[in-house]
């Protein structure tokens, strides 16, 4: 136990959290009296410097990156996959941050910032966490800063209640999900992925025990209710309509990064950030052979199979039931809850070479810019019009034509067009699923994602036919926050470079791959 | 060279649409301009590929993980159609020179639905094909959506949707192609290599190849997903109808010849039992295209709204190029290859006819109605224009058309005589649906009463303008000349269909 050791591997964290106490004390000590549009500029640039910082911190780790160990178990370790979530949180909760440059919903600006960079260390915590223990603190800290956020529209009851429900659920899946922690832990009699990925393959565990499914399907409760994967998806759509914007931005990106990061890591044993040398990783190799589809925890069919009956519903009812959304905000959560579908078929196909990882955080780095984006335009409408109905969007392309274009190509980015992000990024995870195995279920149920995509164009052009086609009810300008502005049309702007040019990210991606 | 039609079009399209508003003249001459050198490229492009194979234009490692190359080469087939697509952007523009509504946003679109359908042209690799095959199905959806007439919203979004569900279904069966085949490379001379040499299983070939070819045939109007077509055809503006009978189609019949044919040749062989005469996935997509040719006459013959009859006309002689493709012989692939040039450039005149130069004037497509309007007098040009397409359009020799069908027929009498009979059932139905609205719409013989020429006299059509009769002699001359002289493009359609022919091993 080396406590020095420790602060290496977790200054990112300690960046965010120290960024988070500077924002609270300079907005509660020195500009108490000044005008809320410099509190809200300044706490957000600490807070962006911070994730700066943090950012910095890992990449300096480096693609090898660090690794704690306290009496001989791993508790964390960075680097390999885990650098490339926590660059993409960070980077993700810093575009969050400047979208609130202009925001007015809360008086409590320095209170916001804190807790979104704080929630942001817990995702940092949780995609690098290699301790049952480590994950469940984490994974608390990122979600009790998700239930403030999601409140912190004082003013506005659907808030308050999108608050409650998602607190509520919340509150049940993290249950669900220490119950199957614990039965793990009684089973293996250890909290650390790899001693416990040792004793499942070890004489000791019947390794067909019941109550190891047990333990898969409630810790699968638990983190499917953090991706709102069908059927834990009910809080999503409530909460992406009643959250502040930047709230829900914040939700639909950057705690799917983590979570995603998080399911990568409990489904391998956090083996994709160790080296094939160590001893874990050779241990597996052993026994299942060099480049196989990944176990949960030795359990692989059975992980593999809750993985795709999540994924298949998700694909399905989010898709079927954003057809009938009239809320823009509710139609991106239930698009949400079909994304969580296609990443969770690549996790259920999921093999030890590079391609699957890389393949879902793509996806979910990608999916989280342009969702940003996307809760940035809904909440400029909003503002301007006082609805996110899809009747609030008539007209855009008059009103500001340049919002119009961003939400054009956020959406069809969303929808799969080539040759935007949004499409490498299905392409990318089918044929990853594909390459893992081609046999006739995996083919059916890229078949079933394809198919369902193909469904998902009729929503997105349900938005966009009103921004572009029909007649406007309303024809005065939408202003818009020259800086809000600007950050949109980058957004856009990557996501149509980073799809014209798609080996630039996955060429990043594949830098932090370690050799297994 | 040719690929910088390419980037020309999407250079096009970005500058009009960050043109500031109002300055509509400068966005048509723009267009026309931009469109002018598209069409210089292709022709360039044509005249310099004579008597060349296929060559390479630009090779660039795009996603080098996956082994996706920017590949863009061309082929006699390739240079054909595009000097087809350069034909029917210089036109669309012409014909849609009275725009006034969002001129540049009209122009950014076109050109930006231009721009993908030369690069599916001249794609060589699977995934860039499929890239700018769909970067074509958005653009269409807006031009129809917001410029389109009849039921507008509902046939943009049919039309989308249709098109989306397609490249889905080709999606899928390439993913599964890439997977299976395991190889390092998606360039479509390499899979088709690796497909010969036993990478793609016959088996495998044999439910991905209906799958692949489906998808791309429900652009290409096959019966029974062509309804799309007629609604869209006839909502969108002329210049999109023009587009798309024009060139959309031709996308989807040139993916079935491109990735469906030379990509998965074992899945036109005999399934090894036959029932009720239909023996494998060839006799299946051939009895489709026979009851396309036949239905979409026969359905042609009854409309009453005068752009519907073109609209159905396209999926009759859509069934020919689809035809032409399952015959597998040199003759018939030729010829639908050519049926492809021909019925774009055909199609294109009709729309620009009916939709523009008729429509605008009489602000009615109803038959009954045109019917007492005595167009042949009133404007002579359209009603002579309309003998010369639609002759074109009958086949009569002389005219393109002719050529290609007579060459897709006789390439279908060497593989099953019956396929031809019921052909030539489309065809006299053809002639006998052109003459009906060439009467109707234009040479009613009744004579008109002193009061209605009173009323004809005091409210004149306006007169024909320039751009109007520039499309028309563009169009009505190319069919002709190559009606005339079908050497010019058959020389390079023929070795190429024949390189392609020998690489399925036919």
């Amino acid at each position: 136990m080396n406590y020095a050791d420790l602060f290496r591997v977790t200054l990112p964290e300690t960046a965010l959290e120290v960024a988070a106490l500077l924002v609270l004390l300079v907005d509660l000590g020195l500009l108490r009296t000044a005008a809320l549009k410099t509190r809200v500029a300044v706490a957000a640039l600490l807070g962006v410097v911070g994730c700066g910082a943090a950012l910095f911190f890992v990449l300096q780790q480096g693609p090898g990156g660090l690794s704690f160990e306290s009496t001989h178990e791993l508790l964390l370790a960075t680097g390999g996959f885990t650098a490339v979530a926590q660059a993409g949180i960070l980077v993700l909760t810093a575009l969050t941050l400047l979208l609130l440059i202009d925001a007015d919903f809360t008086r409590h600006v320095g209170e916001f910032v804190a807790v979104i960079l704080m929630a942001a260390a817990g995702g940092l915590l949780i995609s690098g966490a290699q301790d049952l223990l480590v994950i469940f603190v984490g994974l608390e800290l990122l979600s009790l800063g998700l239930y403030i956020l999601t409140a912190f529209a004082k003013r506005s009851g659907k808030s308050a209640e999108a608050a409650m429900k998602y607190y509520l659920f919340g509150g049940m899946s993290a249950a669900f999900l220490l119950f199957g922690f614990s039965y793990l832990y009684g089973l293996t009699g250890s909290t650390n992925l790899h001693q416990i990925l040792l004793a499942v393959y070890g004489p000791n565990v019947f390794q067909a025990a019941p109550l190891f499914y047990v333990a898969i399907v409630m810790i699968a409760a638990g983190l499917g209710f953090k991706v709102a994967a069908v059927p834990f998806h009910l809080w999503a759509p409530d909460t992406y309509e009643g959250a502040p914007a930047p709230a829900a931005a914040f939700i639909a990106s950057v705690s799917k990064v983590a979570s995603f990061a998080l399911l990568i890591s409990i489904g391998t044993a956090g083996l994709h950030v160790l080296d094939g040398t160590h001893v874990v990783a050779r241990f597996v190799a052993i026994h299942s052979g060099p480049a196989t589809r990944a176990p949960f925890l030795g359990f692989q069919v059975s992980w593999s199979l809750v993985l795709i009956v999540m994924s298949a519903a998700s694909m399905v009812l989010g898709n079927l039931a954003a057809l009938a959304q009239t809320s823009v905000r509710r139609l991106l959560a239930y698009s949400a809850i079909a994304h969580a579908g296609y990443v969770l078929l690549g996790l259920a196909f999921f093999s030890y070479s590079p391609r699957s990882a890389a393949a879902v955080l793509y996806y979910v780095l990608t999916y989280g810019l342009t969702t940003v984006g996307a809760f940035g335009v809904v909440g400029v409408v909003e503002r301007a019009t006082g609805s996110d109905r899809m009747g609030a969007f008539l007209g855009l392309h008059k009103r500001n034509p340049m919002l119009a274009a961003v939400l054009l190509v956020l959406f069809l980015s969303l929808a799969g067009i080539p040759p935007l992000v949004g499409f490498w990024a299905k392409f990318n995870l089918f044929a990853a699923v594909l390459g893992v195995s081609a046999g006739p279920v995996p083919f059916a149920l890229v078949a079933l994602a394809v198919g369902m995509s193909a469904v998902s164009l009729y929503y997105y052009l349900q938005v966009l036919k009103r921004a572009y086609v029909l007649p406007a009810t309303d024809e005065t300008v939408i202003k818009v926050h020259p800086a809000t502005l600007i950050l949109l049309v980058g957004i856009a702007a990557a996501v149509v470079l980073l799809g014209v040019f798609p080996a630039v990210l996955l060429g990043w991606i594949a830098g932090f791959y370690p050799a297994m | 060279m040719l690929a910088w039609t390419i980037y020309l079009s999407f250079a096009g399209a970005l500058l009009l649409a960050l043109l500031p508003k109002g300055n509509n003249a400068l966005a048509r001459w723009l267009a026309l301009a931009i469109a002018l050198g598209g069409l210089a490229l292709g022709v360039l492009g044509f005249v310099d590929g004579m008597g060349q194979g296929r060559t390479i234009i630009a090779d660039v490692a795009w996603v080098p993980s996956m082994g996706i190359h920017y590949l863009l080469a061309a082929d006699g087939i390739s240079r054909v159609l595009v000097l087809l697509t350069g034909l029917a952007a210089v036109a669309g523009v012409l014909f849609s020179w009275n725009i006034e509504l969002r001129t540049n946003e009209f122009f950014a679109f076109f050109l930006a639905l231009i721009g993908g359908v030369y690069g599916v042209f001249l794609s060589f690799d699977l995934f860039l094909l499929f890239v700018f095959y769909e970067i074509a199905i958005v653009p269409k959806y807006f031009l129809i959506a917001i410029w389109g007439s009849t039921r507008r919203e509902y046939a943009a979004m049919k039309l989308a949707l249709y098109s989306f569900v397609g490249s889905a279904m080709v999606l899928i069966g390439l993913l599964a192609a890439y997977a299976t085949a395991g190889s390092h490379s998606t360039g479509l001379i390499a899979l088709a290599a690796a497909g010969r040499s036993g990478a793609l299983p016959v088996s495998f070939q044999m439910w991905c190849f209906p799958l692949v070819f489906t998808g791309f045939a429900i652009l290409a109007g096959m019966w029974p997903f062509h309804t799309w077509a007629p609604t869209g055809h006839v909502a969108a503006p002329t210049a999109a109808s023009m587009l798309l009978a024009g060139v959309v189609m031709k996308l989807g019949a040139y993916g079935c010849l491109r990735v469906g044919i030379s990509l998965f040749p074992h899945g036109l062989d005999p399934w090894g039992f036959s029932f009720i005469g239909i023996g494998s996935w060839r006799d299946v997509f051939a009895l489709l295209a026979v009851i396309g040719i036949v239905y979409g006459a026969l359905v042609a013959l009854v409309q009453t709204d005068f752009k519907f009859v073109i609209g159905y006309s396209s999926v009759s002689h859509m069934g020919f190029v689809l035809l032409g493709l399952v015959t597998l012989n040199q003759i018939g692939m030729t010829g639908a290859v050519l049926q492809m040039f021909s019925h774009g450039i055909i199609a294109g005149l009709l729309f620009a006819i009916v939709g523009r130069i008729v429509y605008e004037r009489t602000h009615t497509r109803q038959l009954a109605e045109l019917e007492t309007m005595h167009l042949s007098r009133r404007m002579p040009f359209a009603a002579w224009a309309f003998v010369v397409a639609g002759m074109a359009s009958m086949g009569l020799p002389g005219f393109s058309g002719f050529v290609a069908e007579l060459q897709v027929l006789i390439g279908a009498w060497s593989v099953k005589p019956w396929w031809v009979a019921a052909a030539g059932v489309g065809i006299v139905v053809g002639v006998a649906y052109t003459w009906r609205v060439l009467q109707k719409a234009f040479f009613n013989d009744a004579r008109p009463s002193a009061h209605e020429l009173e009323q004809e006299h005091k409210h004149p059509f306006a007169a024909i303008t320039w751009p109007e009769v520039t499309g028309v002699v563009l169009l009505a001359s190319v069919s002709l000349v190559v009606g005339l002289y079908p050497k010019i493009l058959l020389d390079a359609i023929e070795p190429a269909v024949q390189a392609l022919l020998a690489g399925v091993g036919r």
